[in-house]
This record gives C-alpha cells, sequence and structure tokens, in this order.
C-alpha cells in the first residue's frame, strides 16, 4: 500500500473540561473506503473537523499528504434565506469551473439538468447530490461525508451510498465517511472503525459487528439489519441484474421490497423491519 | 472646476459611500450581522471623540476606533452571551460612552448632531478623497475574495476543506465593515450607516438569482438612492443622511410589495 493520504496521531481534542477525542489513531490510505460509526457525542463531526483544520488539538495531530485534495460533502447546508443561489453559481464555489465540467459532475452525481434551478428549491436528495457534485469537481483524493444523508429515508441513502462506491470505482479516490446508517454504510465500506470518543475497534464491517464494543453500542440489532443489506447489496451488484446499474430513485422504491421480502423469508435476524 | 460645487461633492460622497456599503451589506445580510454593523458604528461615536480630544483626523479614530470594536466582539462572542445580547450591550454602551467623552470636549465646539446623523452637504475636497479612497478599498477587498467569502459564508467546514481559512475571510469584512463605518460618518453619520448596507441588499434580494446580481443589483440601487435622497432633501429642506436612507426604505417598501404579489401570482 502507497503512504496514507490522512495519518491521524494521537488526537486529543478538548472542548472546555469535555474531553471530545481522547488520543485517536487512524489513517486513510488512496482508494479506500473507510466509515467511521459511533453514537452520537462520540466525536465522529470533530474528527473530520479535525481533518479539515477547523480545530486546534490538544495533543497530537492531523497529517495529510501534501497536495492532498480534499471533496467535502458537509451533514447540512443551511443556506440563509436571503441568500440566493443557483446549483450552477454554487458549483463554482470557490473556483470557477467551465459550463461542461458543471453538467459532467452534475450527471455524475445522478442530478442531470438542474443547473438553473434555485438550492433552496431543491429537494432533500437533490441537494445531498449537488453537494456531492461540488465536492467530485474538486477531482478529490480523498471525498469526506458527514453524516451525508442525514435527511434522506432509506431508499434515497442506499442509493447515495451506492452512487459513492461508483464514484470511487471511477476516480479511484478515498472515502471517510460518518454515517448513523450502519447496515447501509458498512457493506459499502472496506473498514470500519468504531468511535465513542476513542476507538473502540476497527477493521472489515463483518468482523467490527461482531466485536463486543460494537454491540455494547448499537446492540444486537443491527447485526440482523447490516445482514439483511449486505443481501441486497451482493444481490444488486454481483450478478449483472438487467438494472443493477440503474441508478434512478424509482429502481430502489420498486427493488427495496423484493429483495427485502426473500431476505426476511431466508430468517436473517431482522429484529427491527421497520428501520 | 466641478468640486467647487457642494451639491457635486455632496453626490459624489454619496455615491462612493453607497458603491462601497452596499456589496458588504450583501454579507452583512447574508451573514445575519446586521447587529454587528450597529455596534462597529456605534463605537465609532467614541472615536469621534478621542480624534477631536487628540486633534486627530476623525476618519483615523473612528477606524481604529470601529476596528477594536469589531475584534472585541468577535472575541467576546461564544463566551456565555447570546450574540445579539452581547451585540446589543456593546452597541449601546460605545454610544453612550462616546456621547459622554463628546460632551467633555468643550474646549472644541462640536455638533454631535452631525456625527450621529451625517452633514454631507458640508463634505470637503480632502473628505471627497478619503471616501473614494475608502470606497475603492473595500471594493477591491470584496471583489478579491468573493468567492473565498462566500465560501466561508455557506459554510466554514467546506471553506476549509478547499483550503481557505475562514477566520481570514472574517478578517477581511471585519476590516471592510471599520472602514465603511468610517467613511459614512460624514455621509449619513454613525445612527443610520447600517441602514446604507442592508436595505439596497434586502430591497434587491427578491429579483436576484445569484450572489453577483445581488451585490451588483444593491450597488447601482444604493447609488441611485443616495441621490434621490439628495436630491429631495434640496427640494424639501430636510436633513439629507435621514432622507437618503427615507427613499431606501421606500424602495424595500415598494419591493417586498412586489414580491408578495408575484409570489402569490405564482402560487
Amino acid at each position: 500500500m502507497t503512504d496514507p493520504l490522512v495519518e491521524i496521531r494521537n488526537l486529543t481534542v478538548r472542548y472546555g473540561e469535555s474531553v471530545a477525542l481522547d488520543d485517536v489513531s487512524l489513517s486513510v490510505a488512496g482508494g479506500e473506503i473507510v466509515t467511521i460509526v459511533g453514537p452520537n457525542g462520540s466525536g465522529k463531526s470533530t474528527l473530520i473537523r479535525a481533518i479539515l483544520g477547523g480545530v486546534t488539538p490538544a495533543r497530537g495531530g492531523v497529517h495529510k499528504a501534501p497536495g492532498l485534495r480534499i471533496g467535502y460533502v458537509p451533514q447540512r447546508l443551511v443556506l440563509d434565506p436571503t441568500l440566493p443561489m443557483t446549483v450552477r453559481r454554487f458549483l463554482s464555489l470557490p473556483r470557477r469551473v467551465s459550463a461542461a465540467a458543471a453538467r459532467e459532475a452534475l450527471d455524475s452525481a445522478g442530478v442531470p439538468g438542474l443547473g438553473g434551478r434555485q438550492m433552496a428549491a431543491l429537494s432533500g436528495g437533490q441537494f445531498q447530490r449537488v453537494l456531492l457534485a461540488r465536492a467530485l469537481l474538486e477531482r478529490p483524493d480523498l471525498l469526506i461525508l458527514d453524516e451525508a444523508t442525514a435527511g434522506l429515508d432509506q431508499p434515497g441513502s442506499a442509493a447515495f451510498y451506492r452512487r459513492i462506491e461508483e464514484v470511487r470505482a471511477e476516480t479511484g479516490c478515498a472515502v471517510l465517511m460518518v454515517s448513523h446508517d450502519l447496515h447501509v454504510v458498512m457493506s459499502a465500506s472496506d473498514r470500519v472503525v468504531c468511535l465513542n470518543g476513542h476507538v473502540c475497534c476497527e477493521g472489515a464491517p463483518e468482523v467490527v459487528a461482531e466485536t463486543p464494543d460494537y454491540r455494547a453500542l448499537f446492540g444486537e440489532g443491527t447485526r440482523g439489519t447490516m445482514a439483511l443489506y449486505r443481501h441486497h447489496h451482493d444481490h444488486s451488484h454481483g450478478d449483472g441484474h438487467a438494472h443493477g446499474h440503474d441508478h434512478e430513485h424509482s429502481h430502489d422504491h420498486s427493488h427495496d421490497p423484493e429483495h427485502r421480502q426473500p431476505a426476511a423469508a431466508e430468517g436473517t435476524q431482522n429484529s427491527d423491519p421497520g428501520r | 472646476m466641478i468640486l467647487d460645487d457642494f451639491m457635486t461633492r455632496a453626490a459624489l460622497a454619496g455615491i462612493g459611500t453607497a458603491l462601497a456599503a452596499a456589496p458588504l451589506g450583501c454579507f452583512v445580510v447574508w451573514r445575519r450581522m446586521a447587529y454587528f454593523g450597529d455596534a462597529t458604528a456605534h463605537a465609532a461615536i467614541l472615536g469621534v471623540a478621542l480624534s477631536l480630544a487628540f486633534q486627530l483626523p476623525v476618519f483615523a479614530g473612528a477606524l481604529v476606533v470601529a476596528l477594536v470594536m469589531a475584534t472585541v466582539v468577535s472575541l467576546m462572542s461564544g463566551r456565555g452571551y447570546a450574540m445579539d445580547t452581547l451585540l446589543g450591550v456593546m452597541a449601546h454602551s460605545a454610544l453612550a460612552f462616546g456621547l459622554v467623552a463628546v460632551s467633555f470636549l468643550d474646549s472644541v465646539r462640536i455638533d454631535v448632531m452631525a456625527y450621529l446623523f451625517g452633514d454631507i452637504l458640508a463634505v470637503s475636497r480632502g473628505d471627497l478623497a478619503v471616501i473614494w479612497g475608502g470606497a475603492v478599498l473595500v471594493l477591491g477587498l470584496v471583489g478579491w475574495r468573493w468567492s473565498a467569502l462566500l465560501t466561508a459564508t455557506l459554510n466554514p467546514d467546506l471553506a476549509r476543506a478547499a483550503g481557505l481559512d475562514p477566520r481570514r475571510e472574517e478578517l477581511v469584512l471585519t476590516l471592510s465593515l471599520a472602514v465603511v463605518v468610517a467613511v459614512a460618518i460624514k455621509v449619513v453619520g454613525v445612527l443610520l450607516i447600517t441602514a446604507m448596507l442592508i436595505v439596497p441588499a434586502a430591497t434587491v434580494r427578491p429579483f436576484a438569482r445569484t450572489p453577483e446580481a445581488m451585490g451588483l443589483g444593491a450597488a447601482a440601487l444604493a447609488m441611485a438612492t443616495s441621490y434621490g435622497g439628495l436630491r429631495l432633501s434640496y427640494a424639501f429642506d430636510t436633513p439629507t443622511g435621514p432622507t437618503i436612507v427615507c427613499v431606501a426604505a421606500i424602495c424595500f417598501a415598494l419591493s417586498a410589495s412586489l414580491a408578495g404579489l408575484m409570489r402569490r401570482q405564482r402560487g
């Protein structure tokens, strides 16, 4: 493996008296998809902000590869209603991009032809994909997603993460993401890091899901849903299925129930079917 | 020479101030800094008092105190008080201290009203040079950092990911704001500076599709209202600074009603 793109060494971050991150070490190599999971207040967003350079560490530090280009998709972008902003203009922030590049980025993020729309008029899913398009225009070596699907329903976020995997395959960029959608995200990851102020456990998704630390944090239930999604995921990508690479939203809506049904019938421990 | 005419000088002073204030005012609106502008402007009266006491140029004193005020507010934010409370305290105490300080200056007989509400008809050639120098500086700064400022305004982390330093961009805004306050004292006075910043921007908002359109539109409208206000104040013998703000406010009311009508028609 090549040198890591980002290497975090013994990072400790304090907010006043409280310790947000305690002696966290973590690295991301080129082309890798790493997911950070953890309960609320576990320091996930602080870790992301530390990588971006927005917090001052009490100890340790973040080393980035020289010239590293980062594409960042924030958890939520609140557009003040007084700020007019077309999608096309947004894509050119902070660096101007050509009309052709903007069109291509929107196509590649799965939202073609939105350039003339106002950002405020977009749906939640479209908005997140436009954020993704902007991040891709930076031609990132590392794509950072902070709860990028927080406002989306499950089919929407599943489709979003499938898109991320394709982007990785097309561009070879590494991906570091934080998410609550454990099952969806973990199945798309090469490596999962379970964070709760410190790194509880780290490894391949299957391995992490079996560790006592992970189960203590997220309970047994998520294992079942994860297995379910693993199944869904392998199925839609593994067999050259006619619709396998159709990434319209409608596809997800129409196909999810079909895949969910047999999986449940096979007796996968689906303890939380409503999620 | 053309600058011999006080009306010409007044018109140029108003247009220069409008040109600098309006695009910056867009950021004041987008970042919800109206009260911050108020605090900075009110503090400037203290600067006026100090410069008169030490016989320094009023512009320099106002600029320095406005900068100090802006910095103190930035440093104190997030220390236990809500931002609007903090700014309210700072804005009005700065004004009160400034007025008290001015009253000590019995050696110089000054007309406080001129600094509170402006005295655009008394603008000298030197004042004009300062106003246009300041306007060019602010336009240059804001124009140069425009995209970076916009990115940092949207989301500081987004700016950091793109290799920008949002704190530096904030500093650009703070500095520009202090300069605008200092040059606008003569034109509209410390009490009405915030109006020069935000009213044109807010008026243009419903008709703008991009940030640039809003900035340019606000600048054009601000120049027009400055000139219109000046002519009206001459015709009706009303105080000029407040008249300019009245014209801008009427434009805002028209724009808001029109925007409401357009929304109803579409809906």
